[in-house]
């Protein structure tokens, strides 16, 4: 079976500058290959290539060099993109239509067939949470329900792909817990889901596989858990009705001790601190412990740490600033 | 490559929705009714001259019909492209089974279909005031006149008002695939003016002594559409001849210079990144 998506060293310059034009690199030669039902999330903070290659994949720009294939067919061929669906990031559509007869008009370039289409058109509604404002035209929607209608849009054809650029983005909570539970819903029926994202808890909870870019380079991929860059640095522990006497005992074992509230602390323990050997001297003290948590670089750090890195990397090359947008 | 009745549905689809998006922008309604009003009030300004009173509402009524369908071909034509791209819209729409050329060919027909219906709305308008008068006016008063009331030969005089602006929404579609559309707007009106004096770019040799202008002149003489060749109206207003061959070769023209800027559209645009 072929990947759902082969990337082979897609590198995409674009021109700036006015008077001299000089190539700026959005995508250095990004290479990736996604499995079929695989929910795979592309992590990187803004303006690290994530859109790019979206759009790339979309034809919505053409390469520099390097090519893709989508369900084993170039991305060129129009007739692939009958089996995938695209949420573009911060979507807009038709100020005059109403969310229907968008939908109903996608179907229609969808070549859905007339007998379904009502009916389909009708539960992506339902399920994107778009009820009686469907029949409003959709300069009168918020962002938030712009969003729905995108990803609405992005299943009508029941894709075998689908893509998803900031699925996530001006939603609510609620928003974007329906938005989790409809990908976990997208797994279970098998289909490939790409999405990007600058939020790690989003990756944490659905993806089974991740790659990380910045500065336009594939900085890291794999499993989350298995990232060498997240591996745990100590542990965080949250008691109660802690008194200071027992404090003191156990401070020598810490690395910062925070107090949250009466008799309430947050203990950091270092990695090579076993939090089973200081639990037993908490509770002869008579405090309790309220949770236990393994510390984990963020993906922020993570992304700070890359981003400063090819700072350096750009100061200590060539000179020439890497402009992110 | 899909199915050509694949093709063909997907661009009507296209245009379909163009046509409900303008008809809703209510840009058009304000025009048209706007071009009616011109063309009723012309009746009015009729009565103060005797004997010129049928040939002024058709000659008003003629020019209204060719600038309001002016006005809705260019700025609604220079939005159709450049205002998808600007809002982003493209991006969902050209991720669904449809090549850049289909898009281009939809919002262009879709265009068309706007024109059609209003140039119908006003040409409607325009003979129900002259049959009003006809009904009105008495048997020596309509001896006078030159041509009859309502004259099948003023159908010549739309018809080529229709070509001509179906041309200039080409020239619309094609500036907007690549500008913006203030800038596209200013180049289609360009066009549209200097292809009105086109005639007298072929003559330009004859009055200029420098010969890079009259180079220049004849370069632009061969470049820009020649729009004077489509106005038929004082001939048709006041009975003369106009023949088949002349309205058939003259949309003839007119559609081989559509294809070629819808053909340069559609490279335009097949080559563009939308960043």
């Amino acid at each position: 079976m072929p990947a759902a998506i082969l990337i082979e060293e897609l590198t995409k310059d674009y021109a700036v500058g006015f008077w001299r034009r000089r190539p700026y690199r959005a995508l250095d030669r990004l290479s990736l290959a996604i499995e079929p039902g695989e929910i795979f999330g592309f992590l990187g903070p803004n303006g690290a290539g994530k859109t790019t290659t979206l759009k790339l994949l979309m034809q919505l720009i053409f390469p520099t060099s390097g090519h893709a294939q989508i369900l084993g067919r170039p991305i060129g061929d129009v007739a692939v993109r009958h089996r995938i669906g695209y949420l573009p990031e911060n979507p807009y559509f038709y100020d005059y239509l109403t969310a229907e007869e968008l939908l109903t008009y996608f179907a229609q370039l969808l070549d859905v067939p007339a007998a379904d289409r009502r009916r389909r058109v009708s539960d992506l509604l339902d399920r994107a949470g778009i009820g009686r404002e469907r029949r409003f035209q959709m300069r009168k929607f918020s962002k938030g329900m712009i969003q729905r209608v995108g990803i609405a849009q992005a299943l009508l054809n029941e894709p075998d792909v689908i893509f998803l650029d900031e699925p996530m983005s001006g939603l609510d909570p609620l928003g974007r817990k329906d938005v989790r539970s409809l990908i976990l819903e997208l797994r279970e029926q098998g289909r490939t889901v790409f999405f990007s994202s600058h939020i790690l808890a989003d990756a944490e909870a659905l993806c089974s596989r991740v790659a990380i870019v910045a500065g336009g380079r594939l900085a890291a991929t794999g499993r989350l858990g298995e990232l060498a860059e997240f591996e745990i640095r100590g542990w965080e522990l949250v008691v109660s009705n802690l008194s200071p006497a027992a404090i003191e005992r156990i401070r020598p074992a810490t690395t910062r001790i925070t107090e949250i509230g009466p008799g309430r602390y947050t203990l950091e323990l270092p990695l090579a601190q076993a939090p089973e050997r200081l639990i037993p001297e908490i509770a002869v003290a008579g405090a309790s412990v309220v949770s236990l948590n393994p510390v984990r670089d963020t993906l922020e750090d993570f992304f700070m740490q890359r981003v400063a890195e090819a700072g350096r990397g750009a100061r200590a090359g060539t000179g020439e600033q890497r402009a992110r947008g | 490559m899909p199915a050509p009745e694949n093709s063909v549905r997907a661009v009507s689809h296209i245009a379909l929705n163009v046509y409900r998006e303008s008809v809703r922008d209510r840009v058009p309604y304000n025009l048209v009714l706007f071009a009616v009003l011109l063309i009723g009030s012309s009746y009015l300004l009729a009565q103060l001259t005797a004997g010129q009173d049928v040939k002024i509402i058709k000659d008003l009524g003629l020019a209204a019909t060719s600038l309001f369908g002016l006005f809705i071909a260019v700025f609604i034509g220079i939005g159709l492209v450049s205002k998808e791209v600007e809002r982003r819209s493209i991006y969902t729409i050209l991720s669904k089974p449809i090549s850049r050329p289909q898009f281009i060919m939809g919002k262009y027909a879709g265009l068309v279909l706007t024109l059609a219906v209003n140039v119908a709305v006003m040409a409607a308008a325009l003979y129900a005031v002259l049959a009003y008068m006809t009904w009105m006016e008495s048997a020596d008063f309509k001896a006078a006149w030159d041509t009859p009331g309502v004259d099948p030969a003023l159908l010549k005089a739309l018809f080529l008002i229709f070509i001509e602006l179906m041309l200039v929404t080409a020239i619309a579609v094609f500036f907007s695939t690549f500008s913006t559309p203030i800038l596209s707007a200013a180049l289609t009106f360009g066009f549209y003016i200097a292809g009105n004096f086109n005639a007298d770019l072929r003559n330009f040799e004859q009055v200029v002594r420098s010969p890079a202008a009259a180079w220049l002149a004849r370069a632009l003489y061969h470049v820009l559409p020649d729009l004077s060749a489509f106005d038929v109206k004082t001939q048709v207003v006041h009975g003369l001849p106009v023949s088949a061959g002349y309205i058939w070769s003259t949309a003839a023209y007119g559609a081989a210079y559509i294809a070629a800027l819808l053909l340069a559209a559609t490279v335009v645009f097949s080559r563009r990144d939308f960043k």
